[in-house]
């Protein structure tokens, strides 16, 4: 009898995973189960160039439908996991159906963390993590509209930065005191929220929501202690972990499912990837990334285990984000405590922002810097002493810093 | 309709693909639509990984945009990089690029 994998969760890692397994030389059946309607696809583009307009449907897909088939991975869309039996090696799906695995892997990914005040249920409101997300955010994302964003992060700006483009009145709302503030250090958010004031964007900092209010829909948004009134309101307020189904079955789990760094969870069976984990970073940290890099690699990684070559996963985490015409690209996981070396002039909208930990760079923050970003990247895998003058002086090529 | 134009991928041990790549796509994304092996493109045309190089034929090059700064420094950490490499999620199908040709290096790791 042939082994038998079961991957739930058809997004970014479900896929690299399909395609690492094959490649490892696994030959048994391979079945994925997504949730929604479409086989895996981009998210990064949702709230970029595909709510633009600028990017079909179609190319969101990272796979075409012939590679599945030619990978011989069964894929069962709209179809949700309800249970996993872990004594019995079998995953029970809501539709009744019950897929016996001699392996699983979870790649389960994450969900929307959705606010709790008053009105917070009026239609007009909307969530950004899905292609029916964006969707449904069309129909109402129009020119002349007054768009209230709440939270300055990734999605919040990247829309902003689309309404502006598109001729939305656009507001955020952001309850800390600076945009991205989880993400960047505050010379990056400085240069970020002057660029968003710039398009014509009113960012409202220090400004927790409180509620809104309509008579069948969304009118006003009440935040710091005023009304505002508003067409549609768009809510990033950060992600969650898909955790329960692993919960549930008893595995370990804490604000994600907890692997090791096989990508291995508590039961030698089952693996998991991508953004619903919690795995050990390269600094033995304990962490929850959301990003494409640790979906990708993460899933490689889960490949390798599965297929008995375990490789430990210290892979340096990236992100990006497209902003008008600004690309910001970061390696690496910055600390409050770090130092920071600047290099480059964010008058000219392109520079970059080292930080330095114990005299090697920890993490690097470009902007329309793809060299920097990349040496950066380099550097923090190399973990080889930098000096801060030295990045900071553009009469050193950026390649020289690795020498 | 969108108009689609053909470019020609030859895999390292000579095997041919000849694919059809709607006008604006990427050639990189023309060739995982269509399964061509060997472009990886992990990141999914961020021009963030450099695993979807190419070798353009010198009749094509000219013909081809120039490297941007971005693309530049990936190839710099790419492996097995001659002088007439290109990330392939940075070229758009266009007319003039109807019958490229694009050869795919050993590997992409």
């Amino acid at each position: 009898m042939s082994e038998k994998i079961v991957i739930i969760g058809a997004g970014q890692a479900g896929a690299q995973a399909v395609q690492s397994l094959r490649a490892e030389g696994f030959t048994g059946a391979i079945t994925m189960v997504g949730d929604e309607a479409y086989p895996p696809y981009q998210r990064p583009p949702l709230s970029k160039a595909y709510l633009l307009g600028q990017l079909e449907r179609p190319r969101l897909f990272l796979k075409s439908d012939a590679f599945y088939a030619e990978a011989g991975c069964e894929l069962l869309l709209n179809t949700s996991a309800k249970a996993i039996d872990r004594a019995a090696k079998a995953v029970e799906l809501t539709d009744g159906r019950k897929l016996p695995y001699d392996k699983l892997l979870l790649t389960t990914g994450g969900r929307v963390r959705k606010l709790r005040c008053p009105g917070a249920e009026l239609p007009g409101i909307f969530y950004l993590k899905t292609i029916a997300d964006v969707d449904a955010l069309q129909a109402a994302f129009l020119p002349g509209k007054r768009i209230a964003i709440v939270g300055a992060g990734y999605i919040g700006l990247e829309v902003a930065a689309v309404g502006a483009k598109r001729g939305l009145q656009v507001t955020v709302f952001e309850a800390t005191d600076r945009v991205m503030s989880r993400a960047v250090s505050p010379a990056m958010s400085e240069f970020f929220g002057a660029e968003h004031a710039k398009a014509g964007v009113t960012l409202k900092l220090n400004t927790g929501v409180e509620g809104f209010e309509g008579n069948g829909k969304v009118e006003r948004i009440l935040a710091g202690g005023q009304a505002y009134d508003c067409d549609l309101v768009l809510v990033g307020i950060g992600v969650l972990g898909n955790d329960n189904l692993a919960s549930e079955a008893g595995l370990a789990c804490s604000d994600g499912i907890v692997v090791d760094r096989n990508a291995m969870t508590s039961d030698p069976a089952i693996f998991a990837a991508g953004d619903c984990t919690r795995h050990y970073g390269r600094e033995g940290i304990e962490l929850r990334l959301e990003c494409v890099q640790n979906a990708i690699d993460q899933a490689k990684h889960a490949a390798l285990a599965m297929t008995g070559k375990p490789k430990d996963y210290s892979e340096v985490p990236w992100f990006w984000s497209d902003q008008y015409d600004l690309k910001l690209q970061i390696a690496g996981l910055a600390r409050p405590t770090d130092s920071l070396a600047l290099r480059g002039d964010p008058g000219q909208r392109k520079f970059s922002v080292f930080h330095l930990r114990d005299g090697k760079v920890a993490a690097v923050e470009a902007v329309n810097a793809g060299q920097d970003y990349m040496i950066g990247k380099k550097l923090i895998a190399e973990g080889k002493p930098v000096e801060a003058a030295r990045i900071a002086d553009l009469s050193v090529p950026v390649k020289n810093l690795l020498t | 309709m969108k108009r689609a134009f053909k470019a020609i991928f030859i895999e390292d041990n000579g095997v041919k693909h000849t694919i059809e790549v709607p006008e604006g796509w990427s050639l990189m994304e023309g060739a995982v639509k269509h399964l061509v092996p060997g472009i990886d493109a992990d990141c999914g045309g961020a021009c963030a990984c450099a695993t979807c190089q190419v070798y353009v034929d010198p009749e094509w090059s000219a013909k081809l945009p120039k490297k941007n700064d971005m693309e530049e420094t990936m190839l710099d950490f790419a492996p097995l990089v001659q002088p007439n490499s290109r990330l392939s999620c940075q070229l758009r199908m266009s007319a003039a690029l109807d019958g490229i040709v694009l050869r795919i290096p050993k590997n992409q790791h």
